[in-house]
């Protein structure tokens, strides 16, 4: 049984039954009278000059409201990171990549703003592209940014210990290579917004983003208005993934739009623009070469990361950093050298996706860690429980591991998966595979730097006490946050989940950094929970007068007032009570005290009853240059079986069942917390068996829909064992950490150790198409008969 | 030229006037206001227009109004009674089958046609009568749940219609 009366259960989300009826508000949803339809221009070339830019058949054309270009709405630059801001709403006299955006048109339909777009006329200059890193970084290769030479966006030179001294104590030293492939997020809602722009001059832009606070900043930046006059709300959101997290283009022009017609302007992105904005995960390459002793302590580890960044840095920089620090766990490693180049080509930018720059990375180490284990004749869970850290320890990088339930998500996957049994047994075509991994529990520092509280949250009481409102600027896209908040909220205050309503996605109603880097369980929950014992606190002082009892004696449990010592007379308090509501039918009678009379008298003494909470992150450790990215103040973690059957004749994989197990702290919501780790463990077949985002010569997509860029049916996906594992986060609220990446993590080299276990063969690229294995295997045997 | 066509949406029927070029999709959401169907990709390959016409599954995205003319069309509007939910909206909602819910709409819609015809799948054809439907949220597992409990709801005589 759990010590708590809402929180560590799994009560029904709170959105669901609107999203199961069609209720539920999607950006697409939303419309206003006198909108008009927006459409962007966007570059048919991978790298050219723009000699002219002629809009006036566009102008012209019936209907068509307005057109804009750099001319109208300026070059401010904008992007993620405020160090690589590299992007301009319109490009001026250059275009970057096939998809760069060139003008935008606001229309009365959408097929005329389409049609106009079509009318305006660009004369360019075509100019030589380059389209990967090996061509980006040759000697005299175009440059995409004057200001970046060599068409590096970031270099990244870390060393933590001395890898060359531990290497010489090794016993064996281990090099591989592995690389990925460029992902989409292939959230199944493409995004839209609506910008209305109003008569007091402000601005409300309605947009499916993941973070509302980071748009707002950057519309107020690029459309010069004051922060104060730009809102960002974002209604139910299908999906971010972490493409969703900054502000878009198609945002941008909205607002320039609405602002210069007056009137609400919706811009849609269709699927194939999805491909084009991108955002997603890089195509990483990774050269690793580690070190162990002979009884499997790992002793150093040498790294050296490309990124296959596109033509503008999004997260870039961060995700530069992240494919290296990522590595400094779950092991105990002293010794971690790390060279990362993220590297600009004529290619839409790529971003962050779930695992931020981490997935690819601990895919190739982890699969080198089972070719170690293998050599030194040690099963793959035991060289890693060799090396796994214990709560408390902090890596050679700095990252905190104040919480770390690796031993027993290791345990209870080994147990769960039947490795033992099946390990070294199972019929040839056949393997198990197991992997670790872990994530941040949100990013320590905010994109810019500031010392802004990462989140506020509001709780008020209705003036009968009979509802908590929860107030806060987070953004529910999918993962349940708003049901956790509400969670939070009614344990603190002590109230059941029914009396509490939450409120959120709107820059109206506080700070909050949104949903990236899986902070908001930690962060944001931090903030409500603060907001509600603030609440609670304020009910009970005015209950301490009234009643003659001190606060510490009297507590709200399952919305009555408990008194610890002994239960004062009431009475005159509950006559209030009733007298406040004549007529209603309702009223309390031979029952203890209820926190709704408590709440009304409260009112009664004060007014509104409003809590507030805050949150940032206390000191984290870190002082060299790039500590920003990977502290955090906790960390998840998770360790995953894999078994898989290739069929020799074909190549063809299947995934037969997937055990996982996610140290989370302590589960606020349990189904939600699997309901992360099952979609991040099918985010992650996906990219390990069949996602690539394909280029022609001329760089163009040529898979950019959802038939073409395959992502897991339901026929692909095996049934999934989801075991949650519960530490306690010192630093989380009730001892919750995050959930809705680190899952992925383990995901990918599992499969790959799987496939090693079944095929004899190492695979060091995805995706694991049937072609890849069946050639694989076939030279593996052909170098066989040679030898 | 606008065509007149008549149709029978959620036990309602309309006479409309729509342009011939018109999806079905959009004609729910756009003329009759049901946004509960939802556009994804509108190339017929997401299922998140997925809606019930004459019985069967299709995507309201590749469908014109005017091919829909004579039809009687189900959306997931329709589903809810007097009763409350259908007991596979319940079991998407109890069994956390639901995160984002882009999907939902026609992973319910897709689940209803199934069981409507086979209460009792296995847990192969409920994957295959879903395989249309992407779901980039949940891996499935709990949608697989869902279906497969509301199936035995339909058993016990609470479900369909
Ligand atoms: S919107 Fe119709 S199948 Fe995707
Ligand atoms: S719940 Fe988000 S796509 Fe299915």
């Amino acid at each position: 049984m759990s010590e708590y009366d809402v929180i560590n259960s799994r009560l029904s989300r709170l959105d669901t039954p609107d999203k199961a009826t069609g209720r539920a508000l999607f950006i697409d949803d939303i419309s206003f009278s006198n909108m008009l339809y927006g459409a962007i221009l966007q570059s048919p070339l991978p790298h050219a000059g723009i000699i002219n830019i002629d809009t006036s058949a566009a102008e012209k054309l019936p209907g068509v409201k307005a057109v804009i270009t750099a001319k109208d709405v300026g070059t401010v630059k904008y992007g993620v990171s405020p160090a690589r801001y590299d992007e301009t709403l319109f490009c001026q006299d250059k275009v970057r990549y096939v998809g760069d955006e060139i003008a935008a048109v606001a229309a009365v339909d959408q097929a005329t703003a389409q049609e106009a777009v079509s009318l305006i006329k660009v004369d360019y200059e075509e100019l030589p592209a380059v389209l990967s890193v090996e061509e980006a970084l040759a000697e005299g290769a175009p440059q995409l940014h004057a200001e970046y030479p060599g068409n590096y966006t970031a270099q990244v030179h870390q060393e933590f210990g001395d890898v060359k001294a531990g290497f010489e104590i090794c016993d064996l030293i281990k090099s591989s290579t592995f690389v990925n492939k460029r992902q989409d997020a292939a959230f199944i809602e493409p995004p839209g917004c609506v910008a209305v722009f109003d008569l007091h001059g402000a601005l409300t832009l309605y947009s499916s983003t993941q973070v509302p606070h980071y748009v707002q900043r950057t519309v107020a930046m690029v459309t010069g208005l004051p922060v104060g006059k730009v809102r960002v709300l974002k209604p139910y959101v299908g999906g971010g993934f972490g493409i969703k997290a900054s502000a878009n283009a198609n945002e941008l022009a909205a607002c320039f739009l609405s602002m210069k017609t007056g009137r609400p302007v919706k811009m849609n992105l269709s699927r194939e623009q999805v491909f084009k904005l991108c955002r997603a995960r890089h195509q990483f390459l990774h050269k690793m070469t580690t070190g162990v002793k002979k009884d499997g302590t790992l002793v150093s580890l040498e790294h050296e990361c490309y990124l296959d960044g596109g033509a503008y840095s999004s997260f870039g920089i961060a995700t530069v950093y992240y494919a290296g620090s990522l590595l400094g766990g779950p092991y105990k490693l002293q010794n971690m050298k790390y060279d990362g180049y993220r590297v600009y080509n004529n290619k839409p930018p790529c971003g962050a996706q779930r695992g931020h720059g981490g997935v690819a990375a601990r895919a190739a180490w982890e699969q080198q860690l089972d070719m170690i284990a293998e050599e030194l004749g040690m099963d793959p869970f035991d060289l890693r429980l060799k090396n796994m850290m214990q709560a408390g320890d902090v890596t050679c990088n700095d990252l905190n591991m104040s919480s770390l339930g690796m031993e027993e998500c290791l345990q209870t996957v080994q147990d769960g998966s039947e490795w033992k049994k099946k390990k070294g047994r199972l019929p040839k075509g056949k393997g198990i595979g197991m992997a670790c991994g872990f994530f941040v529990s949100g990013a320590g520092y905010p994109i810019y730097r500031s010392d802004t509280y990462h989140c506020t949250a509001i709780v008020k009481l209705a003036e009968d006490g009979g509802l908590a409102q929860v107030y806060t600027a987070s953004a529910e896209i999918g993962q349940g946050s708003d049901t956790a908040f509400g969670m939070i909220a009614a344990e603190a205050l002590g109230v059941p989940l029914s009396d509490v309503r939450v409120m959120s996605g709107d820059t109206d109603m506080g700070v909050d950094l949104g949903a990236y880097s899986s902070r908001q369980t930690l962060m944001t929950g931090h903030a409500v929970k603060e907001a509600a014992e603030d609440v609670k606190h304020q009910v009970l002082e005015v209950l301490s007068k009234e009643l003659s009892v001190p606060v510490q004696d009297m507590s709200i449990k399952k919305g009555r007032v408990v008194f610890h010592r002994q239960e004062p007379d009431f009475s005159e308090l509950r006559t209030r009570y009733i007298k406040e509501h004549r007529g209603w039918t309702d009223n309390p009678k031979d029952e203890p005290l209820t926190f709704r009379e408590a709440s009304r008298i409260a009112y009664l003494a004060r007014g509104s009853i409003v809590g507030t909470g805050k949150y940032k992150p206390h000191e984290l450790g870190g002082k060299y240059k790039g500590a920003a990215v990977g502290t955090s103040p906790a960390y998840g973690c998770s360790a995953q079986v894999v078994e898989v059957e290739v069929d020799l004749e074909t190549g063809q994989i299947r995934i037969e069942k997937m055990t996982d197990a996610h140290d989370c702290g302590l589960a606020i919501n349990k189904t939600s917390v699997e309901g992360q780790m099952e979609g991040s463990l099918s985010m992650g077949l996906g990219e390990a068996m069949f996602e690539e985002v394909k280029f022609d010569a001329r760089g163009r997509v040529i898979n950019a829909d959802l038939a073409e860029y395959k992502i897991p049916t339901a026929v692909d996906m095996p049934p999934i064992e989801t075991i949650v594992v519960e530490s306690n986060e010192p630093n989380g609220p009730f001892g919750a950490k995050e959930v809705g990446e680190g899952a992925i993590m383990p995901t990918i080299p599992a499969i790959l150790n799987a496939v090693y276990d079944a095929v004899g063969v190492r695979i060091f690229e995805l995706p694991l198409t049937p072609e890849r294995i069946y050639t694989a295997v076939q030279d593996y045997h052909e170098r066989q008969k040679a030898s | 030229m606008k065509r007149i066509i008549h149709i029978r949406v959620n036990e309602q029927e309309y006479e409309l006037a729509v342009e011939p070029n018109l999806t079905l999709a959009d004609l729910l959401r756009d003329e009759l206001g049901l946004t509960g169907t939802k556009k994804g990709c509108e190339m017929g390959d997401c299922g998140s227009c997925t809606v019930i016409l004459d019985g069967r599954n299709v995507n309201s995205c590749l469908i014109l109004a005017i091919q829909a003319n004579g039809s009687s069309v189900q959306t997931i509007e329709g589903l809810e009674t007097e009763a409350g939910l259908h007991p596979l909206q319940q079991a998407f909602v109890e069994k956390g089958a639901i995160q984002c819910g882009f999907c939902s709409s026609g992973m319910i819609l897709s689940g209803k046609t199934l069981l409507d015809s086979n209460p009792n799948p296995g847990e192969q054809e409920i994957r295959e009568a879903i395989s249309g439907n992407l779901c980039r949220c949940t891996g499935y597992q709990k949608i697989v749940e869902a279906v497969a409990d509301a199936g035995s709801d339909y058993q016990k005589g609470q479900g369909g219609e």
